[in-house]
């Protein structure tokens, strides 16, 4: 697509046509005081030939030849070369968003089909077309709950990834909804029972746990959905590894699952995008945020696809709609589409042991060196894990940097209480040699130290 | 269609028909029929407290969602469950397809609500314009 900018000619005759004698008089209602000017500081035009060099010049500053064992919410999978090419295609790429909805029915096929896969992995009824992220989707299934529950408390698990209770902690601040944080166990890594139980009230409006946790381990979902059930409040699963899903028992017993779903194919860029997704029982369907692609017949009985149930969102409701997202995340939603279609049902479950069988050789030779140890070592986990070093984090990371090894996300960031913690990621794309490679780099630690 | 002389009217389009200290709510046909078919109605609970010309609940057609607004002040005694299922009720037959029953606090209000002739007045004056 060519932006093709406007001739001199154009606009006078646009100017004429609507009786303005210049841009300036488009503005002439804005007080002259407020009004800029003089033009913008901004570098001059550059030639397509300088824009391509500007570009290639910044790329090759990117570092490339590091190992990462980062993940945190951000997970590096294969991803098969026919999602680009696919995702890429023009009849997708430029109707990335259904605006006139029902024109674009290869668009509202794919959103189908992707909802479709979603509430079959998670094992809820309906899934929506997707929001903007795993973090947001966590929110807006809170503010959910509300809605449908008519209660203004929410309980928190301390584990659920820190960056979206944030986002969470913004989207709540102007909606008086107390929010009650409870801890986990210091030897599994799991929610405390017993402190739950004492949190959730006849008040509480919703539990929201993650699964595997930020700890990377996997919470006991059935019990946690009886505490929460007990008391009338609705159970919230965020899952911000989707992968988890080809090994993991579905929350079934959750009221609303918030998916962060980038882990399916999306690659990793700075910041993004992602793309969450919520998912829920169908009596909770009318308090869904965001769109929903349903599946109908036209008058001469072809299978169609529609934008349904849109009376909620704000472009007919205004600001009494059930959410302020007006969009989703149509062409990553996509990929994340393509990626389940090539995997299938037994891809899943392979990519996932595979992630599990990884993680497990990485954990096991990481803690063996001297001066390392597995915290939460007995838990459940998929593809992360939590490691306790003699050697201070950042020392560590320090040295591994040096072996170009990016190690594990230190947790006293944001647990003071996890002093010299770091949180590791190993999935299928992790060679087995760059393990090997980290752990000789952790047993000199305590040497040097 | 005629507006029952024995109801009383809200200018957000409601009627309400008193038994005593009770008060049957619905919606009018000059309001069903600007909505449409109507797909789903979110109503309150029964022992739920509605307040007069506040939001008690919404009614959802294929083009739009509106906000249904109690004519009184009181607590819910009962809700129309066949609207669960059978939502198109409404349409059929507004002025006989109930919503939600409530106890009056203040019987008083029924006399600040129009009558038929005033809300067809209304209904004739909005359509109008």
């Amino acid at each position: 697509m060519r932006y093709l900018p406007k001739s001199p000619a154009e606009r006078q005759q646009m100017l004429a046509e609507i009786g303005a004698g210049s841009i300036d008089d488009l503005f002439a209602v804005i007080p002259a005081e407020y009004r800029l000017a003089r033009d913008l500081n901004v570098p001059r035009q550059q030639a397509e030939s300088e824009i391509i060099r500007y570009f290639r010049e910044a790329g090759a500053r990117n570092t490339t030849g590091y190992t990462s064992f980062l993940g945190a919410g951000a997970y590096q999978h294969y991803r098969p070369v026919v999602i680009d090419s696919l995702a890429q295609r023009g009849e997708f790429l430029t109707s990335y968003t259904p605006y006139q909805a029902e024109i674009t029915q290869g668009t509202l096929q794919a959103i189908f089909e992707f909802q479709t896969m979603i509430a079959e992995l998670t094992g809820m009824d309906v899934a929506n077309a997707s929001m903007y992220d795993g973090s947001t989707g966590a929110a807006e299934a809170v503010l959910m709950a509300m809605r449908v529950t008519g209660r203004h408390r929410a309980v928190v698990a301390r584990s659920v990834h820190p960056e979206y209770r944030e986002v969470m902690a913004t989207y709540l601040r102007h909606r008086e909804m107390p929010v009650t944080e409870v801890d986990y166990v210091a030897g599994t890594g799991r929610v405390e029972l017993e402190a739950l139980e004492a949190a959730v009230t006849g008040e509480t409006a919703c539990v929201l746990v993650q699964s595997p946790n930020f700890f990377g381990v996997v919470e006991d979902i059935p019990a946690l959905a009886e505490i929460a059930h007990r008391k009338g409040a609705l159970l919230i699963v965020s899952i911000a590894e989707a992968v988890s899903l080809g090994v993991v028992r579905p929350p079934l017993e959750a009221d609303i699952v918030s998916l962060e779903a980038q882990s399916f194919g999306v690659a990793l860029s700075y910041g993004g995008p992602f793309c969450g997704v919520i998912a829920a029982r169908e009596a909770y369907l009318r308090q869904m945020p965001g769109r929903l692609a349903g599946q109908t017949v036209d008058k001469d009985g072809n299978r169609g696809f529609v934008l349904t149930l849109s009376t909620r969102e704000q472009h007919i409701r205004r600001e009494k709609a059930t959410s302020n997202i007006c969009t989703n995340q149509a062409l990553v939603a996509l990929m994340a589409t393509i990626f389940l279609t090539v995997y299938g049902r037994e891809g899943m479950r392979e990519l996932a042991v595979h992630n599990l069988a990884k993680a497990d050789y990485a954990a096991k030779l990481l803690s063996a060196q001297p001066g390392v140890k597995l915290r939460f070592a007995g838990s459940p986990r998929l593809n992360e894990f939590v490691l306790e070093t003699q050697e201070p984090a950042a020392a560590m990371n320090h040295r591994l940097l040096e072996e170009r090894i990016i190690g594990g996300v230190e947790l006293s960031r944001w647990y003071p209480e996890l002093e010299n913690a770091t949180l590791w990621c190993a999935t299928e794309v992790m060679p087995r040699e760059r393990i090997d490679a980290a752990a000789r780099v952790l047993s000199a630690g305590l040497v040097e130290v | 269609m005629a507006y029952p002389t024995k109801y009383r009217y809200t200018r957000e389009h409601e009627w309400i028909v008193l038994d005593g200290a009770i008060g049957t709510i619905g919606i009018t046909d000059y309001a069903q029929n600007s909505l449409g078919d109507i797909v789903y109605v979110d109503v309150p609970k029964v022992g739920d407290a509605v307040t007069a010309n506040a939001t008690f609940g919404s009614v959802e057609s294929v083009k739009a969602v509106s906000d249904l607004y109690s004519p009184v002040t009181g607590t819910v005694t009962a809700v129309n469950e066949e609207l669960k299922v059978a939502p198109d009720k409404i349409n059929e037959a507004p002025h006989d397809t109930w919503i939600i029953k409530v106890e009056l606090k203040d019987p008083a209000e029924w006399d600040k609500l129009l009558d038929a002739a005033a809300y067809e007045a209304f209904v004739t004056e909005e359509t109008g314009k």
